[in-house]
């Protein structure tokens, strides 16, 4: 081995070290960011018996999503007999858990943002039972033409999240995972 | 097919209208009897399925508003269009399996349907009539 062949192996070798620990370095950076972005949407449901009983007739929505007064006004044995017009009665010990697991997870115990946004949003004294009523919802939604969603057959309403928002399930929200049925190209 | 064949074929033919019978549904009909009902009609759940009643709201309902006549088809909530899974245990072997579930959604939609909960008897029908739906 020459001299200078020894130098360029040195300096590969120098480059291989630096980059893997770069990249290691933009790993564990990623990750950080990762986590922390994760909070950007709201908290994903995370309870099977909130996920069966509730998601059986309508898209699930996250406990972020509404303030616990709201909450509070839904989710009792009175409040679920006339669920907006539908009997969605439980049994006690089912309505218990359930209720235990929204309170616990509501828009103003939650630290992701949109549950965040929704608690600052919400006047005193407000109390929204249907997601389309929530103010910051609502604001998200004003320059939206109505015949995307109101009178688009494959909407219909603000409440059906996952008619547009394609990772709503997950509790991603943001606007390039949106996809309007019938207006492809907005 | 020999005669071996042949004896098994016309058995399984035999218990085939039992084959979708499930602890859950046994129990059901066991309950059912305890509160007064008596023979249960698979003809007499079929013609109830489809059944209209005006609600209080003077909408026309019946269990088709939500779940499709075809029994081996998705049906679709009327309000939230949500996709029910089909009611046939012969395509849906989910169906039926848990006593508490079939309890729970006779309350809530006859509630809904006919504004009234069912009596023992029409709910034996139905089950009889869902049960062995094809």
């Amino acid at each position: 081995m020459t001299k200078g062949n020894i130098k360029t192996v040195a300096l590969l070798a120098a480059a291989l070290f630096f980059g893997s620990a770069s990249a290691m370095a933009e790993e564990t950076m990623g990750g950080w960011l990762g986590t922390f972005s994760h909070t950007s949407g709201v908290n994903p449901v995370s309870n099977r018996q909130y996920k069966e009983e509730c998601g059986s007739c309508h898209f699930a929505y996250q406990p972020g999503l509404l303030p616990s007064k709201s909450w509070e006004k839904l989710l009792t044995a009175q409040g679920l007999h006339d669920h907006f017009g539908e009997v969605a009665d439980l049994d006690k010990s089912t309505l218990d858990s359930i209720r235990d697991y929204v309170l616990a997870n509501a828009a103003e115990k939650s630290y992701y943002k949109i549950a965040r946004k929704i608690t600052v949003a919400t006047e005193d004294g407000e109390v929204p039972l249907r997601i389309s009523e929530v103010r910051y919802i609502k604001r998200k939604h004003h320059g939206i033409p109505e015949k995307m969603i109101k009178d688009n057959k494959d909407v219909k309403s603000l409440s059906y999240c996952n008619a547009c928002h394609t990772k709503a399930e997950q509790g991603i929200y943001k606007e390039d995972t949106v996809r309007i049925p019938n207006y492809p190209d907005y | 097919m020999n005669y071996k064949h042949a004896l098994i074929f016309c058995a399984s033919l035999a218990i085939a209208p039992l084959a979708f019978a499930t602890p859950a549904t046994d129990a059901e009909f066991a309950q059912f009897k305890t509160e007064g009902a008596t023979k249960f009609s698979a003809e007499q759940g079929k013609q109830n399925w489809t059944k209209e009643v005006t609600s209080k709201e003077g909408d026309k309902r019946s269990c088709t508003s939500c779940h499709d006549a075809d029994l081996t088809k998705p049906g679709k909530h009327n309000k939230t269009k949500k996709v029910i899974e089909p009611m046939a245990p012969s395509v849906n072997a989910e169906r039926f399996t848990d006593q508490k579930k079939i309890e729970k959604w006779f309350k809530r939609n006859c509630e809904w349907t006919w504004g009234r909960e069912c009596t023992a008897q029409e709910k034996g029908d139905f089950l009889k009539f869902l049960m062995g739906a094809k």
